[in-house]
């Protein structure tokens, strides 16, 4: 038996506290080709449903796992071989495949999924993932928290020491804002950085957090390697305030859910968990207050207040631009307005891009800081 | 920060934290603190259960031990209600809502609505309920409906303790009394609950489970047995939704119907005596409101119409189980 000639299709691992996740289809059958990047699957965790695409390409032998049914992270769902491996060695690697166990929350090896620091702004909740290269801070948008990036942290610690944090106000993190603006987030991540020991960083900002992301480049310019931009705000005017008043007032799963679907360009990634979550986050004492203070200041009257593109421009940091084609919440029109940046507009994704088209992204983010 | 609580430590800590946050917060009942005759310590009982141990020592005389008479000290809360104060009474069992019952329906209930609108009566009573704890006939029933029957009582029931702590805060920063029912089956049950405070609206239905072929209504303990029928059918291939309606009064039925549009089939899970039971008034509004939906009739799963029995044996068939929830519906899906 060859095993370099055998590759596993295992369950995937999304971000920190995913344990199994469920195999809601198959997308291919037995004996076709695949090619990295095909879809070969969907599976469903407790938190989202995604396509899962092929990391390797070959021919799929056989479907393990089957449609319907939940597995643990790293569990055997497939076996890709090619045409002069034998059943019986298929069968064979099967039979010697160690199927994991769901770890358990107590496991004293695995790395706690989240830490806290203790800032000069306040208590801030963060993740870190990876040890070696360079550092990569990663910073979600408004409403959001730092499960924003879960499929994208694993993926980019694999060359990179990456954080990612909760703002003030989101998560669970401190819910006093040490400023109500983009200047009072920069602030609060800078002091961030301060505890946890980082001097510098390559910032990856979504939305609000890439308008926090290049006011801390403006600000303290030496602590800023690069900037990647998702779906960012700060490059224009344009903002649908109805999305921005919908989060901000809706107390309800019902009224939530039509809101949330903007996010999405497939409005099925809006699970019951996903909705779950960002009303409990949405009852905690002074969240609410903390939203409306900040689309106070950021989205008055229905449109963006701080445009940061001319400021952008006159730095001298190398800056990528990440859009969803479909973007709902910010027009992708506005990935054009740098001159100088690294623009990339990805089809069928709206505003989570970052979400819909992970392994697009972390490819992209994962050059950017290469280069 | 999330952590695991049970059911029983997170009504401590919703207690504790709005006692903490707003002086006029105050507690009454029998032996919330010590208990008469307890020995040296004061704070040596923390009631009947011991869901209020700890926070004598921390908030002191706001909370206090009162003599045996509930009509006395239900009526004194209620009263200091009106009065400015934000109090929480323990009525340890909510059978014993006779001897208290006219300060609850005739006066708190009535306040808001007969000096105009300008009266308020903040008090909420917490009380245990429910059956299984082999308690007997006096201290083991649902009597949900005969309170949510009474308009100007708002009634919450929740199943798990994240809906404990928010629901708690929630009742003890509304200003309408409030009666929220503990299933002394569930003190020990453990869920993730965030570390802060957090209030959850009333009349907000939590979907305990998304499915497509059959709604299951339930609410308190119900709700775990409806969400174990589901999961045991799922396997058979019939997807259930599960709807934990989480307060009595006011009432979500908005979530009741959009799930029964889509499913068509209605089982209502009820710990109560079926007759004028929840159960009855959910599936009441449901057939009168959408019947065109329903593609079967709907299924009531209630305890039978006798008082709680002491036999272990008989008082685990009183109590409706996931084989009777499942049973019912199959019934739905026969036809």
């Amino acid at each position: 038996m060859s095993d370099e000639k055998i590759t596993p299709l295992i369950m995937p691992k999304w971000g920190l506290s995913m344990k199994e996740g469920k195999l809601s289809d198959w997308l291919i059958e037995e004996g076709t080709n695949i090619a990295v990047g095909d879809e070969i699957m969907e599976v469903e965790t407790d938190k989202i449903a995604n396509v899962v695409e092929a990391a390797d390409p070959g021919l799929l032998r056989r479907r393990v796992a089957t449609a319907g049914e939940t597995y643990p992270v790293r569990a055997l769902l497939g076996v890709l071989a090619s045409e002069d491996i034998s059943d019986a060695d298929v069968d064979a690697f099967i039979e010697a495949f160690e199927m994991p166990v769901i770890e358990d929350d107590d496991d004293a090896e695995a790395a706690p999924l989240y830490e806290f620091a203790e800032t000069s702004v306040g208590r801030l909740r963060y993740a870190v993932r990876g040890n070696e290269g360079p550092v990569v801070l990663l910073i979600h948008g408004f409403g959001g928290d730092l499960d924003n990036w879960l499929f994208n942290i694993d993926a980019l610690a694999t060359s990179a020491k990456v954080y990612a944090l909760d703002l003030p106000g989101h998560g669970q993190s401190t819910k006093q804002l040490a400023g109500a603006d983009l200047s009072g987030l920069a602030t609060a991540v800078l002091a961030f950085m301060d505890t946890v020991g980082v001097e510098s960083a390559h910032l990856v900002g979504h939305s609000v957090g890439g308008g926090v992301a290049a006011t801390m480049a403006f600000d303290a310019p030496d602590r800023v390697l690069s900037l990647s931009l998702i779906s960012s705000a700060g490059l224009g005017r344009e903002i649908n305030s109805q999305y921005i008043d919908g989060f901000v007032n809706s107390v309800s799963r019902r009224e939530l859910k039509p809101v949330l679907i903007n996010l999405f360009a497939d409005s099925k990634l809006v699970s019951r968990s996903l909705i779950d979550d960002l009303l409990k986050y949405k009852r905690i004492d002074g969240v609410q207050g903390a939203l409306e203070s900040l689309s106070a200041a950021l989205f008055a009257d229905g449109e963006q207040k701080t445009i940061l593109t001319e400021k952008i421009s006159s730095l001298d940091v190398k800056t990528l631009v990440v859009w969803g084609a479909v973007d709902e919440i910010i027009p992708a029109s506005h990935a054009q307005s740098l001159e100088n940046a690294d623009v990339q507009v990805i089809q069928g994704a709206g505003h989570m891009v970052q979400m819909e088209q992970a392994s697009q992204v972390n490819d992209l983010i994962k050059e950017h800081i290469a280069g | 920060m999330a952590r695991t609580l049970s059911f029983k430590d997170a009504v401590n800590e919703a207690i504790d934290q709005e006692m903490t946050r707003d002086p006029t917060v105050i507690m009454m009942g029998e032996d919330i603190v010590g208990g008469t005759g307890s020995p040296g310590e004061a704070d040596a009982w923390g009631g009947v259960l011991g869901v209020t141990k700890g926070l004598y020592a921390k908030h002191g005389d706001r909370l206090m031990d009162t003599p045996l008479s509930e009509s006395a000290y239900i009526g004194a809360a209620i009263g200091a209600a009106t009065c400015g104060l934000r109090p929480i009474a323990e009525l340890m069992f909510l059978d014993f809502l006779g001897v208290c019952f006219d300060q609850m329906y005739n006066q708190a209930a009535k306040f808001r609505y007969m000096f105009g609108g300008k009266a308020e009566t903040p008090v909420t009573i917490r009380a245990m309920v429910g059956g299984g704890f082999r308690a007997a006939a006096q201290h083991s029933q649902m009597l949900t409906p005969i309170i949510t029957h009474v308009p100007g009582l708002k009634v919450v029931c929740p199943s798990n303790a994240y809906d404990a702590k928010g629901l708690l805060i929630q009742s003890i920063r509304d200003n309408d009394p409030v009666i929220f029912c503990e299933h002394k089956n569930l003190y020990a049950h453990e869920v993730d609950v965030p570390e802060e405070s957090y209030a959850i609206p009333f009349g907000e239905a939590n979907i305990a489970r998304e499915g497509t072929d059959a709604t299951i209504v339930a609410y308190g303990l119900m709700v775990h047995r409806a969400t174990e029928a589901a999961e045991n059918l799922a396997k058979d291939g019939i997807d259930c939704e599960v709807i934990d309606l989480r307060t009595l009064s006011p009432i979500d039925m908005d979530t009741v119907y959009e799930s029964v549009e889509s499913t068509g089939r209605l089982i209502c899970v009820d710990e109560a005596n079926p007759r004028c039971s929840i159960a009855s008034d959910v599936t009441a509004s449901v057939t009168q409101e959408i019947f065109s939906s329903l593609k079967a009739a709907p299924q009531l799963v209630t305890a039978p119409h006798t008082p709680v029995p002491f036999s272990p044996v008989l008082e685990d068939l009183y109590i409706p189980s996931a084989e009777q929830v499942a049973d019912a519906v199959r019934k739905t899906m026969a036809t």
